[in-house]
């Protein structure tokens, strides 16, 4: 049997489990269970990426309420860039190591690491410090190199972006963690938790060329959504972005947002940006489409300073 | 010497030697260090020719260690040291193994008018015209461009069979890798090659050495002299003819008890079939009767050599002011020159010293390089050409320069490779997503790794692409990203001498580290 085959075979059953999980994870916070729905936010400021990661998570429940015993986890980091950790074009090294030491402390199976990156991806896994950050807490690293890799679906309810193809990882597993850097990025104004999509999918191209804020958004109504999102605000790409060129782009906010409705986490890092939302224009779209909340207003918010 | 040692040691020699230069050629990971391979690649004659004339430096003169070994042991470079000889042995074993009969030479007369004229056109050509020879028959090149055409992508093909099964078992440590391959034309010269020389070596043993390479050839004049080499002793042999049937090469003589030294590749096959042990591997006396043809021979090697020294410079020295003209029509997308690789300094500089080896195109990371067409014009069909249709040179390498076993890439240091402009980019705005479809694109600029392509306002809330050719090195990331089709919005348009370019600048920037959050 080939291996196309294999996962074209193993899809269905995946997709079914995976959407038994999906439902059931995101129903749980929305629906608000004591355990875990205290806050739709949480955003710490003035640690470590790992201290605030650990301190954030714990308001959340801990990790214990997304990954239950013996799942699979998928941490999507943004390794888009051969670029060292200290610029920031790629989520902090630290920060993902830290999530993959949490997952398997809640009992997590497997971990898997992996993004499409944009320059080569030997060298982005490799100068990002991700790999080695990940493989050293025991997660698995996928490569994204290959159209092979990536399969087909379709997106109920999309105005452009009816069909894309989407690595084949993000069916093996049970859980999904979305781990994007906060950065400028030079013609959507930012990058952040939806865009951080467009390392998932195979043919950027068209998302650029048909129209890319309505593809940003439409790929948030794909079924497989993010269970948590990390936002990585320690190094901030305020300029230049989304690779940079020196370290006068980056500003320290050694900050963390870490919640479950993505559509907020990019509403906040605008904030942090100092960008208008509106001008985000995916961010409005997003939101009209009821996938998550763009007034922060509106959600439950846990301001942690250390 | 009569060991049969001798021949053991050879296959065993060759057998690495082989080994390292299709692992150097076959490394689709990029694992092995660029000095390595130099070490492997610094005895090939042509690209030793070629580097030495440029550096001039005692550790690239490989090509004279070549000449005093052929001097002493005859043609051992052609059994020990040639990745495509060695091949061809591999071959000839195959075809022995199809049909007996390939196997079984027997003394031929040399194809003397051929190899000679094919020996002084490779040298005069070389030396008035250019390269083209030189590419098409450098034997180091040759097995260079098998390698790039078939056997990298052979080893990816099973590499990618491999991660397929390992895939199953949820193991990653290889990856599947897209084979992409070149325009159908670029491989019109390396099949042909490889069908005569395959054919040849199957069924003839070492005849494309003896008849057609320019370095046989040249290597074989110099064993003429050479201090150690193959002889009979005509007491022992009974005249069974056994060494000659078994020579590859073709060249014993049995019955007249001759070797002939110039195609002779040092095998030592005969020293182990002779079951009189009547041949034997050692120094010779140099004939009375043949004293005066060796003065004229050994006029002719030093003439050749002198020829191929002394009057390359003066053809290079005119060739570096005249810059050539492009034929325009032959190049898509307005381009006024190709895009040459990092390191040629000057697109005319480059095309008179690569032979097309295709080295760097086997070990571009990236795989952006791909054989030129006509891109350069004919002298430089099969160089290596920058195609960002296809991919981008990574801003963070500088491989193909370090590698170059001719010196056609020089090498450069990181630093100086990121200021190094071989082309700039041009944007096309009534191509630009931006402008026909009034959406959000973005990817050129986003892809520039020195902000040399950035973003203005235009209408509404929409950005669009503007380009800084100052700081741009013409990576062609932006070329490569751009989603239009079938003409890009943004294209890098070669530079026919390189340039510095100058550093991004970079102001702090004006936003501070937040004291509070800001929502």
């Amino acid at each position: 049997m080939r291996r196309r085959d294999f996962l074209k075979k193993s899809a269905g059953a995946g997709l079914a489990a995976g959407a038994v999980f999906s439902i059931g994870g995101y129903k749980k916070f929305l629906s608000g269970s004591p355990a875990n729905a205290k806050y739709d936010m949480v955003a710490v400021m003035g640690g470590s990426p790992e201290a605030m990661f650990d301190l954030g998570i714990q308001e959340l429940g801990g990790m214990g309420s997304f990954v239950q015993k013996g799942q699979k986890v998928l941490v999507k980091p943004n390794i888009g860039w051969d670029v060292i950790p200290e610029l920031a074009a790629n989520t902090n090294p630290l920060l993902v190591k830290r999530i993959i030491e949490h997952c398997f402390r809640a009992g997590a199976k497997e971990v898997y690491v992996f993004d499409h990156t944009i320059d080569n991806w030997v060298n982005c896994y490799k100068n990002s410090g991700i790999e080695k950050a990940a493989k050293a807490a025991g997660a698995k690293v996928v490569p994204g190199n290959s159209e092979s890799y990536y399969q087909k679906v379709e997106i109920p309810g999309a105005v452009v972006l009816k069909t894309d193809k989407v690595h084949e990882i993000i069916f093996g597993t049970d859980v999904f963690i979305n781990v994007p850097v906060l950065k400028h990025h030079s013609s959507t104004r930012m990058t952040c938790c939806l865009k951080n999509m467009m390392g998932v999918i195979w043919d950027r191209a068209f998302w650029h060329s048909h129209n890319l804020y309505q593809c940003i958004a439409d790929y948030a109504l794909f079924e497989k959504k993010p269970h948590l999102n990390i936002i990585d605000c320690y190094n901030v790409m305020v300029k230049n972005g989304p690779q940079g060129v020196s370290k006068e782009d980056i500003v320290q906010m050694k900050s963390q947002i870490i919640t479950t409705d993505w559509v907020a986490g990019d509403a906040a890092a605008a904030k942090m940006l100092n960008t208008e939302i509106e001008k985000i224009e995916y961010i409005p779209l997003a939101y009209k489409t009821g996938v998550g909340n763009m007034k922060l207003d509106a959600l439950n918010i846990k301001r942690i300073k250390m | 010497m009569r060991s049969p040692f001798l021949r053991r040691f050879r296959i065993l020699f060759s057998a690495l030697v082989f080994i390292c230069f299709f692992i150097v050629f076959a490394d689709f990971k990029y694992l092995i260090p660029s000095k390595y391979i130099n070490i492997v690649l610094s005895l090939q004659f042509i690209p030793s020719i070629l580097k030495f004339w440029d550096l001039r430096t005692l550790i690239t003169a490989g090509f004279v260690a070549v000449l005093i070994l052929t001097l002493l042991t005859g043609r051992t470079y052609c059994s020990f040291l040639c990745p495509l000889g060695i091949g061809q042995d591999i071959f000839s074993r195959i075809g022995g193994r199809i049909k007996r009969k390939f196997r079984r030479y027997g003394f031929k007369k040399p194809f003397t008018i051929i190899r000679y004229t094919l020996l002084a056109a490779t040298i005069i050509v070389t030396l008035i015209w250019g390269i083209y020879l030189l590419t098409l028959l450098d034997p180091y090149s040759i097995f260079g461009r098998f390698m790039t055409f078939f056997g990298n992508p052979a080893v990816i093909l099973i590499n990618n069979f491999l991660s397929g099964i390992l895939g199953k078992f949820d193991i990653y440590s290889l990856s599947h890798i897209h084979i992409t391959g070149f325009k159908l034309l670029s491989y019109s010269i390396p099949v042909l090659f490889f069908l005569l020389i395959g054919g040849l070596s199957l069924t003839r043993g070492r005849l494309y050495c003896n008849m057609i390479c320019p370095v046989g050839t040249l290597l074989g004049l110099v064993s003429k002299i050479s201090l150690v080499r193959i002889k009979f002793d005509e007491n022992k042999c009974t005249r069974c003819g056994r060494c000659s049937v078994g020579c590859k090469s073709s060249c014993i003589d049995f019955l007249q008890h001759k070797i002939d030294a110039s195609r002779c590749v040092v095998c030592f096959n005969c020293i182990n079939t002779c079951q009189e042990k009547a041949i034997s591997y050692g120094i010779t006396g140099v004939k009375p009767k043949s004293a005066e043809t060796d003065a004229s021979r050994r006029k002719f090697v030093a003439g050749s050599l002198l020829l191929l020294l002394g009057i390359r410079q003066s053809v290079r020295a005119q060739n570096r002011t005249a810059p050539v003209p492009k034929k325009e029509s032959t190049v898509k997308e307005n381009k006024t020159f190709p895009v040459c690789p990092p390191g040629g300094v000057t697109i005319l500089d480059f095309n008179t010293d690569c032979t097309a080896c295709s080295l760097c195109i086997s070990a571009c990371p990236n795989g952006v390089l791909v054989p030129a067409l006509l891109q350069y014009g004919v002298e430089g069909m099969m160089q290596p050409v920058m195609d960002y249709h296809k991919s981008f040179c990574t801003y963070n390498c500088t491989r193909c320069t370090e590698i170059c076993p001719t010196n056609a890439l020089h090498p450069l240091v990181l630093d100086a490779k990121k200021l190094t402009q071989i082309g700039k980019a041009v944007f096309i705005k009534d191509n630009c997503i931006v402008k026909t479809e009034k959406t959000a694109c973005g990817a050129c600029s986003e892809a520039c790794p020195t902000k040399a392509v950035h973003m203005i306002p235009y209408e509404g809330n929409l950005v669009i692409p503007e380009t800084n050719n100052e700081i741009c090195i013409g990576c062609g990331h932006c070329e490569f990203a751009c989603p239009t089709t079938p003409y890009k919005a943004i294209f890098v348009d070669g530079n026919d001498v390189h340039q510095a370019a100058k550093k991004p600048e970079n102001a702090e920037s004006e936003m501070k580290t937040p004291v509070d959050f800001p929502f």
